[in-house]
């Protein structure tokens, strides 16, 4: 195990899958950054410093710095799959999917089963997600609920360094396309990583971050660590809360959660994107369809309110949800009769 | 005109059956029997064969919602592109793409394609692997074409594709069929400035060709030097803009209430590249009438078997509506 931070255990794993498998090649605006530029290549190393040194040490077939031009990275995403190769998107920000939607939605996804089941499509697209930074509306969303709903496409979002690490792996061996939502609040996140070159994490099976028997929460991306955080304060009072990272929300754990609600009978889903048609509606829909009968407490949402995402400190902090208003749901949906 | 009788004989066979293909599809839809948007070739055929005679399997195409053409051209299996478009569960994609999204990843058939635009990308990233892979043992690279109509063209797909091709040096090659309709729109007013497709190619830095589509010996010599320009590593994407003619509508059951008194007439008397093909080779003396006569009736033959098998292939049961979401799950 080596302590590591969430942006070097993306960046080593992809090093480490680019000198494994010469066909995995990353592709991306400023990727290796500084082309063109005095400063040259690896200059910038990547906005996110998730693929620093990689121009050295793969050169510019393996590690293509494309103009800012989502379409043609997200379509040539696409055409290297078909082709044989395992790219690495990256979509700078994930704000920028409304450019490059066509590519990914109705290319990208559906390649494989339009084409009957003859073609593999084995591409990763890297979207940083989230709000955290002040970066307002068109640089903060979570996007997690459009790709969720795209057949065809696998979504995986890591809550910790380990599982991002062992879910990108997974990601690039996997031969389906998969969206990769990294939470950019996350990249400074540090902890253990296993060394194990081929470690991987199979795609719907959640984590159980916390065990506890009274209520059931479930989370993703940044929103584990807020749960987890709110499930400690509430341990203070004497309860326990289950708190489920999904991992991946396409495919689904499904069992994860219903088991889990079978034994509480209470739930809160936390979920960074806007409430309507989202995760957070789709899971609560889920557990009123399937664990009806467990239920002791009405299904609890903690979303950021229906808005766009705000600039102002002040803003950014009323619309994210927080461990707070997490426990506030818990305590909710204990003192419902 | 440096062609064999051999590969005359092959070209002509490749544009009678695509002409076939689609003149027996123009009849069947207007039974009922065919489910769905057909968008026919016809009129076009001396592109498609002109430019993927020169082609092998290595060579990936990506083509367009009008695809009937460039997927038989590339060596798609006709019986299973005809399974495919009545939606049998034996066709080229088990009744799940139909006529728009054709494709034969073995045959670098890389699909059709239901949305304007949306191929150009594909094509490129298909070339950029193409260059990582490197040429052959004779020094040359496999290329990647990207179909394009004159509709296309006015996408920023295609904007930011030929830009990328630049940038990478991909050997990708951007051929624009200049049909004179994007959709229901005349070109002289969709596409803007000087109406000519190929300097916006030229503006994004690439070296372009212009040749007319209707005549399958320019296109043939013209793609063949596009080809031996962009098969050299280095010298990065060319396009080629081909003046030529559709003779239906943008999507069967169109009226066609844009197209001008007389204009199909005068396109099927004197724009039609399967006459203007025979009366080249036989004015030539290159091949006879009776040779072409025999390839016509073998064409309708095939067209006649491949349309019966397919009203009798097996249809898809509801369970496979599930199958090929993902590999694994």
């Amino acid at each position: 195990m080596a302590r590591m931070m969430y942006r070097d255990a993306i960046r080593n794993t992809i090093f480490q899958e680019m000198q494994r498998d010469e066909r995995v090649v990353v592709l991306g605006e400023d990727v290796a950054g500084g082309m063109g530029t005095a400063g040259g290549p690896e200059a910038i190393g990547g906005i996110w410093s998730t693929s620093t040194g990689f121009y050295e040490a793969f050169g510019p077939d393996r590690v293509i710095d494309t103009p800012i031009s989502e379409s043609a990275i997200m379509g040539a995403a696409g055409g290297l799959a078909l082709a044989g190769k395992r790219p690495v998107a990256e979509i700078m920000f994930a704000d920028f999917i409304g450019v490059c939607m066509d590519q990914l939605w109705n290319q990208i996804a559906k390649f494989r089963y339009m084409f009957g089941g003859k073609s593999i499509c084995p591409a990763v697209i890297r979207m940083p997600v989230g709000a955290g930074y002040n970066a307002a509306a068109q640089h903060s969303q979570m996007i997690s609920q459009f790709v969720t709903n795209m057949p065809g496409i696998k979504v995986a979002m890591p809550a910790t360094p380990a599982d991002a690490c062992g879910l990108l792996r997974q990601a690039i061996r996997d031969d389906d396309p998969v969206v990769f939502l990294e939470h950019k609040f996350l990249y400074g996140m540090k902890g253990e990583v296993p060394d194990d070159p081929d470690f991987t994490i199979p795609f719907g099976h959640a984590r159980l971050a916390r065990a506890g028997q009274d209520v059931t929460i479930v989370a993703t991306g940044m929103m584990v660590g807020y749960a987890e955080t709110a499930a400690d304060d509430l341990a203070q009072d004497g309860i326990g809360c289950d708190v489920i990272d999904l991992r991946t929300t396409s495919p689904l754990d499904e069992e994860a959660i219903l088991d889990s609600v079978e034994v509480t009978g209470r739930a809160v889903i936390v979920d960074e994107a806007p409430p309507r048609c989202s995760l957070a509606t789709d899971i609560s829909s889920l557990i009123a369809q399937k664990a009806f009968a467990s239920l002791r407490a009405p299904v609890e949402m903690v979303t950021p309110p229906h808005t766009p995402v705000p600039f102002a400190r002040e803003l950014e902090s009323a619309y994210l949800p927080s461990p707070a208003k997490i426990a506030a749901a818990v305590r909710k949906s204990l003192e419902y009769r | 005109m440096q062609l064999n009788r051999e590969a005359l004989t092959r070209a002509y066979r490749q544009m009678k059956l695509i002409r076939e293909f689609e003149e027996r599809l123009h009849e069947e839809i207007q039974t009922g029997e065919i489910a769905g948007f057909t968008h026919l070739y016809s009129g076009q055929e001396a592109v498609a064969v002109g430019v993927c005679e020169h082609l092998t399997e290595r060579d990936k195409i990506v083509s367009t919602h009008r695809g009937h053409g460039h997927c038989l051209a590339k060596g798609c299996d006709l019986g299973g592109m005809m399974k495919e478009i009545w939606g049998s569960q034996e066709g080229l994609c088990n009744g799940k793409g139909g006529s728009m999204h054709i494709a034969d990843i073995d045959k670098g058939m890389l699909g059709a394609n239901g949305i304007v635009g949306a191929g150009a990308p594909i094509a490129v990233g298909a070339a950029i692997s193409s260059k990582i892979d490197g040429p052959d043992a004779d020094g040359k690279l496999a290329v990647s074409i990207a179909f394009s109509g004159d509709g296309a063209c006015n996408q920023g797909t295609t904007f930011e594709a030929m830009n990328l091709a630049v940038v990478t040096k991909a050997p990708a090659i951007f051929v624009f069929e200049n049909n004179h309709y994007s959709e229901h729109t005349g070109v002289d007013y969709a596409v803007g400035t000087n109406k000519d497709i190929a300097s916006r190619a030229e503006a994004f830095g690439m070296k372009v060709w212009r040749a007319d589509g209707t005549d399958f010996f320019a296109v043939h010599d013209t793609f063949r030097e596009v080809l031996e320009y962009v098969r050299v590593p280095g010298n990065g994407p060319a396009a080629v803009e081909f003046d030529t003619e559709r003779f239906f509508g943008h999507f069967e059951g169109d009226p066609q209430r844009y197209r001008g008194d007389g204009e199909l007439d005068r396109l099927r008397a004197e724009r039609d590249c399967l006459k203007i093909f025979r009366a080249s080779v036989t004015g030539a003396k290159l091949l006879e009438d009776v040779d072409l006569d025999a390839i016509d009736t073998e064409s309708l033959k095939a067209i006649e078997d491949a349309v019966a098998a397919s009203r009798a292939a097996a249809r898809p049961q509801p369970e496979n509506v599930l199958e090929n979401v993902y590999i694994s799950y």
